[in-house]
């Protein structure tokens, strides 16, 4: 524990916050899986298999989310070069890394029984693949460096140049191939989804956001505390 | 060239920090033409830093610098036509002839009639024979002259020295030294730093000793080597 | 302006000026570059595919690998007593650079690609001599593409230890598009279809390069700026 005013505090009392946050949002995800499993119906076509979806498109829509928020902010780095940005950055990306390896393991579950492989190079699933092995690289590189300020600049420029790529990306593994299900969610008129299915899937897309959140402050503040703990120790 | 009368360099608060270390806290000096700086420090005291920021190849976090009255900056090109630089680095490719490095270096200051001011320059070096020689097959203090001869291709207004008697031989050193008074009858300024404060000594109008990113004096050369030797170590023990 | 396109010019002709004294960069390429050619004839099952049905597929990864061993080197040669401290000592803007670095690396991912070519049509007994304006212009555009990124990827990686490792795992992503586009137009130009059909693949490789080359131009002074 740190007294109030002392440099850590600001950064421990961050990450007390976000363990909070996750951790409602935790309880939440637990509600969830009760509704997801008991509460709404099973579909016809694709069986239970399609449960998987309350969690794999929240944590597709995370990923993409969290990573673009780590592109936007490392944008504002360069121009403002404040630390802080930095470490929101980093904090982002890694809690982005983890949203998008669990979009790729829950893709491959849903796969085998519906596309009755485990992977195909759909432009979505492709796409997330990419931007995993891209913020996995951007981890790596942060991991290389040692001057906190070279390691800020560095990696703010892999986050801007990975925030453009997504498009392209995207256009040309679209263009190569597509085989995912159409968006079918949220079209104006008549949502296909059964009432029940899309209020689930909602209120998953919302915990799951509050989760990234949580995760992202709480890490945030520890990245915070140990900057001030390496400053303090320098004098 | 010169825009304004007044002092050919002026730095003002200049502070540099990597990340949590702070290398230079506060620095301020002001060269009139003609004047040699000699800095001296202990390892470790910000005197590379000091030099790269005056060079205009980092920024400082606080303060500035001018040169001929402009502002130093990474954005501006032209603020860094008027400064030279002989590192401890020999800022030569290995894949380059000695011809070619110093054809290279006169190009990107606009040098004109670059090639035979570079042979010219190869020439007063002493290395007329070897200009088709890579580096790589020259002695250390050999590469050290040829580093200073680039580092003089464009007659930079102010010129920074980092040890820059490191490997020369006496005779070697003896030419930086008649060169350097040279220049500075022609009005130009230089900051030289050392931890070998004798070699530089004659050379100086005003000396300073830095430590731990600050000046510990900074003050116009007066008096003899000795007495100003025993009151710096003093200082820096204090 | 015209200096800096000057200064460019002189950074990219003395990276040229370098690799024809030593040479070694360039030979070791063009050999691996010859090798993954040997390797990907060798592997397949020569019963059941035919090597033109490789042969795009092993073009552009020969390309692309190969692309990688000079942007690895880029850098390094400016780091080895310090040269891009002169660099930034210049009286020249950090873009010209970043632009004579890419013109430099530019033009040996060029070379090494013109040499491997012909060996590739004899290796895979691929007709190229009817699409060579098209196989030129597709190169082009999509060596443009990630040469861009790799130059700016290549003067942050020098700086970290594994930077031969590091500059693939960061540079790879990077690389998805231009290939697939590539790959896509080579396919149709070798079943000799007509252009139209690739003009949109040629378009997106177009855009790719307009887009990463004015963004590294912006972003390349962070990298060199202390």
């Amino acid at each position: 524990m740190t007294s109030p005013g002392h440099p850590l505090e600001p950064g421990s009392r961050l990450t007390r916050v976000g363990m909070r946050i996750a951790l409602v949002a935790l309880v939440a995800l637990a509600a969830i899986y009760y509704f997801a499993i008991w509460r709404t119906p099973t579909e016809a076509s694709q069986g239970f298999a399609q449960k998987i979806f309350y969690l794999h498109v929240p944590a597709a829509w995370n990923a993409l989310l969290v990573f673009s928020v780590v592109g936007i902010v490392s944008a504002l780095y360069l121009w403002l070069k404040d630390a802080r940005l930095d470490h929101f950055a980093a904090a982002a990306a890694e809690v982005g890394v983890v949203f998008s390896a669990v979009m790729l393991t829950t893709g491959p579950l849903w796969g085998k029984p519906v596309w009755g492989a485990w992977w195909q190079w759909d432009a979505r699933l492709t796409l997330t693949l990419f931007l995993f092995f891209l913020y996995v690289g951007y981890l790596s590189l942060r991991s290389a460096l040692h001057d906190p300020a070279e390691r800020a600049r560095f990696s703010a420029v892999v986050a801007i140049l990975g925030l453009v790529l997504v498009p392209f990306v995207h256009l040309s593994v679209y263009l190569f191939r597509t085989i995912h299900p159409l968006p079918v969610v949220l079209k104006p008129s008549a949502p296909s989804l059964p009432g029940s299915m899309l209020e689930v899937l909602l209120f998953s897309l919302a915990v799951h956001t509050l989760l990234a959140l949580g995760f992202i402050i709480a890490r945030y503040g520890l990245l915070r505390t140990e900057a001030a703990r390496i400053g303090e120790r320098n004098g | 060239m010169r825009p304004s009368e007044g002092p050919l360099l002026v730095a003002a608060g200049l502070s540099r920090s990597f990340g949590p270390l702070q290398a230079l806290r506060g620095v301020d000096l002001s060269l009139a033409e003609g004047e040699t700086l000699v800095v001296y420090g202990p390892n470790g005291a910000g005197k590379s830093t000091l030099l790269r920021l005056l060079a205009g190849i980092m920024r400082p976090t606080a303060g500035e610098i001018r040169v001929g009255g402009r502002l130093v900056r990474p954005g501006d090109p032209a603020s860094r036509r008027g400064i030279g630089l002989v590192s401890h680095h020999s800022f030569l490719y290995d894949d380059l002839s000695l011809l070619d490095n110093l054809l290279f270096a006169a190009r990107l200051y606009g040098v004109r009639d670059a090639a035979s001011v570079a042979s010219r320059a190869l020439e007063e070096a002493g290395l007329g024979a070897r200009v088709h020689e890579s580096p790589r097959s020259l002695s250390r203090g050999l590469q050290q002259r040829v580093s200073i001869a680039r580092a003089l291709l464009h007659d930079p207004l102010l010129l920074l020295l980092d040890e820059p008697f490191t490997g020369l031989d006496g005779a070697s050193a003896g030419r930086l030294r008649a060169s350097l008074a040279r220049r500075a009858g022609e009005g130009r300024a230089a900051v030289l730093v050392t931890h070998q404060l004798a070699e530089a000594w004659e050379l100086a109008t005003r000396v300073a000793v830095l430590s731990a990113g600050r000046w510990v004096l900074e003050e116009p050369r007066a008096g003899a080597y000795a007495a100003f030797a025993a009151r710096a170590e003093a200082l820096l023990h204090a | 302006m015209r200096d800096a396109i000057v200064a460019a010019f002189a950074i990219a002709g003395k990276d040229l000026r370098a690799e024809l004294r030593s040479r070694t960069a360039l030979v070791s390429a063009l050999v691996f570059a010859a090798l993954i050619l040997v390797v990907f004839s060798f592997s397949r099952d020569p019963a059941r595919l035919a090597p033109a049905d490789l042969a795009p597929s092993a073009l552009w990864i020969t390309f692309a690998f190969a692309a990688m061993t000079a942007l690895n080197r880029a850098f390094s040669v400016e780091r080895e007593h310090a040269a891009l401290d002169a660099l930034l000592l210049a009286p020249i803007p950090r873009e010209s650079i970043y632009l004579g670095k890419l013109l430099g690396n530019l033009a040996f991912v060029f070379a090494i690609e013109a040499v491997t070519l012909p060996l590739f049509a004899v290796f895979f007994n691929a007709r190229i001599g009817a699409s060579l304006g098209g196989l030129a212009l597709t190169s082009v555009l999509a060596t443009t593409g990630f040469v861009a990124v790799g130059t700016v990827f290549s003067a942050m990686t020098v700086r970290t230890r594994f930077a031969e490792l590091m500059l693939p795992v960061l540079l790879l992503p990077f690389m998805i598009p231009p290939l697939i586009g590539a790959v896509q137009v080579t396919v149709r130009l070798f079943a000799d279809r007509p252009l139209s059909e690739v003009v949109g693949w040629l378009r997106l490789l177009a855009v790719y390069d307009v887009v990463f080359v004015t963004l590294s131009l912006v972003v390349f002074p962070s990298v060199v700026d202390e």
